[in-house]
């Protein structure tokens, strides 16, 4: 017999005997709230997901305006040197558990500014930890979704008691 | 206006005026007057500064190009600058409000500076960035505070 889910357990019996690790991570992955903050154009294809037709809603996932409160940073743009500090400020400002997902080529490695951009970062990963590269110029909502839900499966690998899984 | 009114018009404002016919441009190498041609220019109904653009001629010489624009007579100029890089040029930024960040947009990236300009500093780049980028000769610096900027790229692909 398959493992039966939380929902389905709950389902079953009304009754849920779980270990807490499970029910935190369930927690976290259920809502990783990102936040806010776009750098280009992919964050037009980031609000186009949060937008009803791809609706990132329901998977518990919504913008806050402020890093305090979010979980999720999705880096949506070019990364100038400039605003590489910034991006590296607001980072620290969010509080643990947090995840960094880089969307597009320009966040991912300097994109079409790899070769002659004296101004751009050569990817987010240089000043921020990445979890997820979304790959795309820009990516469609879609891809961003895709990321989301592979970000969820990290989430639902992690520990906060014991010995992380698989990091 | 016609044409050649206005050529000889805007010509007759200071000798050291060129006037180019081939390529409808006027241009001035004695950049010391500049404020008081643009001024007269400006008398003459050019109420609209469309665009400066800054070029980097290589030898040390630079150029900015000025694009003007009248809303009342529907005439169009290019006013064309030529100068050594070190050389100061008076800002026009009190004729027309235009000016004020194209010229610290100039300053940015070509490394222009204007005399009498109210807020001199760099519009875009951080403000203890090393260089002006649009120079021909500009390098890449290594690292910004402590940032990496690779040049070498063979490895990362």
């Amino acid at each position: 017999m398959a493992e039966l889910t939380l929902r389905e357990k709950f389902d079953k019996d009304n009754f849920v005997v779980e270990k807490l690790d499970n029910l935190i991570n369930w927690a976290r992955a259920g809502s990783p709230w990102y936040f806010q903050f776009g750098l280009a154009c992919c964050a037009i294809e980031m609000m186009a997901a949060s937008a009803p037709r791809h609706d990132l809603e329901r998977f518990g996932v919504f913008p806050r305006a402020s890093p305090r409160q979010a979980d999720v940073m999705i880096v949506a743009g070019t990364v100038t040197i400039k605003m590489a500090e910034r991006v590296k400020r607001l980072y620290e400002q969010m509080s643990d558990p947090k995840y960094v997902i880089s969307m597009g080529s320009c966040a991912n490695s300097g994109g079409p500014y790899w070769q002659h951009g004296y101004h751009v970062l050569k990817g987010v990963d240089l000043v921020v930890p990445v979890d997820v590269y979304v790959p795309g110029c820009p990516p469609r909502p879609e891809a961003l979704i895709q990321g989301i839900m592979e970000l969820q499966k990290h989430i639902k690998t992690q520990s906060t008691f014991g010995k992380a899984k698989n990091v | 206006m016609s044409k050649k009114t206005l050529t000889d018009s805007i010509s007759s404002i200071n000798e050291s005026i060129a006037y180019d016919e081939e390529t409808n441009i006027f241009s001035l190498k004695e950049v010391g007057t500049w404020l008081d041609i643009a001024t007269e220019i400006k008398n003459l109904n050019f109420n609209y500064l469309m665009c400066i653009t800054s070029i980097d001629m290589e030898n040390s010489q630079l150029a900015l190009a000025y694009n003007l624009h009248s809303t009342e007579t529907k005439d169009s100029i290019e006013f064309n600058l030529f100068f050594d890089k070190d050389t100061e040029i008076p800002s026009v930024e009190s004729l027309w409000r235009t000016a004020d960040w194209h010229e610290r947009e100039a300053y940015d990236m070509m490394g222009i500076k204007f005399i009498n300009h109210p807020d001199m500093k760099r519009i875009l780049l951080p403000q203890d960035w090393e260089g002006y980028p649009l120079r021909k000769n500009y390098k890449v610096a290594d690292y910004y505070h402590g940032m990496y900027i690779p040049k070498d790229k063979t490895s990362w692909e």
